[in-house]
């Protein structure tokens, strides 16, 4: 049995800041996922450029 | 009734927000630090691709904040016992000391990881570096034991320059030892001036700061000291062309009002006048290096928008 008076639920308060905490952590990785696939590219390119002078 | 139970009753159940995380990465000591690390790249010779050069500013920001973290997690005793820093978000007891601790070693990891992975490894080696000073030499060993702490332990908020032109350059260039060592010649006086003025905080706490060993008139002399040899050490950037005649202007101007103001605080030791003095130089301190570190910003920036 839950200690917790609402039965493990968060009141609204607390349940809206986790959310917008949850969104902050999603951004975060979306923006690591893309700053890596855009960085690979221009990395790329470049030896790419390279290789052909 | 304590510090932390005046301040921070309504807040001990809620759960931690954004801002509060924002918070626990020092934003103010990010800034500066940001600021600096632009400023060196933009005066680094060499190009970087603006998207690296992006993505190179944004690791610095987080490995300085992750640096804020881990300090604040260790630091969280004395910090809710000290007026300055009781409202943080450990002491209110917003963040639990895992939490922090969590926060700052991923951040760490992660902004020490990609900088080098994308950028280059020597500016992520010496973001490790960074981040590794603060806390182990700053935090955990110097600052409670010495009064030279923030001597030494400032070199950890004077690597930011010297991470910015790894970033461009991929190597440690002499000009930007030379904007490190204007940085920590300049984390002495600038915090010293505050020690003399929040002096009883850290009496109170243990935290053997140079006012509380030596005395405040010990202090007032070091101030001056460092400040002598501060101002002429920032006016060289001009002469080895890292600065135009703007920086140079700035520099001596700027430099002429520091002196004045370290005078000001060495010659005014008693009542309400020592703490102004005090505060005064704690602030335009703040300001003297935002304005050399921007003078070299529009001046870099202006050349190559010219070139």
């Amino acid at each position: 049995m839950s200690d917790n008076p609402n039965n493990g639920k968060l009141d609204p308060a607390a349940e809206k800041i986790r959310r917008r905490r949850s969104i902050a952590i999603g951004l975060t990785l979306g923006f690591m996922v893309l700053a890596f696939y855009i960085a690979t590219f221009i990395r790329l390119g470049s030896n790419a450029a390279n290789g052909m002078l | 009734m304590s510090i932390q139970s005046e301040i921070g009753q309504a807040d001990l159940v809620m759960e931690p927000s954004v801002g509060d995380f924002i918070q626990l990465m020092k934003p103010r000591v990010m800034a500066l630090v940001v600021f600096t690390a632009l400023a060196a790249m933009l005066a680094a010779p060499g190009h970087i691709n603006p998207v690296l050069g992006m993505i190179g500013i944004i690791c610095i920001a987080v490995g300085a904040g992750a640096s804020g973290a881990l300090n604040m997690w260790y630091d969280a005793d004395i910090d809710a016992r000290m007026a300055r820093t009781a409202a943080r978000p450990l002491p209110r007891g917003r963040v639990t000391a895992d939490e922090a601790l969590s926060f700052g070693g991923v951040l760490s990891v992660g902004s020490v990881v990609t900088l080098g992975v994308l950028v280059n490894w020597t500016a992520g080696a010496l973001l490790a570096l960074t981040i590794a000073y603060y806390i182990f030499v700053y935090t955990m060993w110097l600052k409670r034991r010495t009064p030279q702490n923030i001597v030494i332990g400032g070199a950890a908020g004077a690597f930011p320059p010297m991470i910015g032109w790894a970033v461009v350059t991929g190597s440690i260039g002499l000009p930007s030892l030379l904007l490190f060592l204007i940085i920590f010649m300049w984390t002495p006086p600038h915090f010293w001036a505050l020690a003399l003025y929040r002096c009883r905080d850290y009496e109170r706490v243990g935290v053997p700061m140079l006012p509380v060993v030596a005395g405040p008139d010990a202090t007032r002399r070091q101030i001056l000291i460092y400040s002598i040899l501060l101002v002429p050490l920032a006016v060289v950037p001009y002469f080895v062309g890292l600065g135009g005649l703007a920086y140079l202007g700035v520099s001596v101007v700027l430099g002429v009002v520091f002196l004045a103001l370290a005078l000001r605080v060495y010659v005014t030791r008693e009542g309400r006048e020592a703490d102004t003095a005090a505060r005064r130089l704690f602030l335009f301190s703040i300001l003297y290096l935002y304005a050399l570190f921007a003078t070299l910003f529009v001046e870099a920036l202006f050349h190559r928008l010219m070139a």
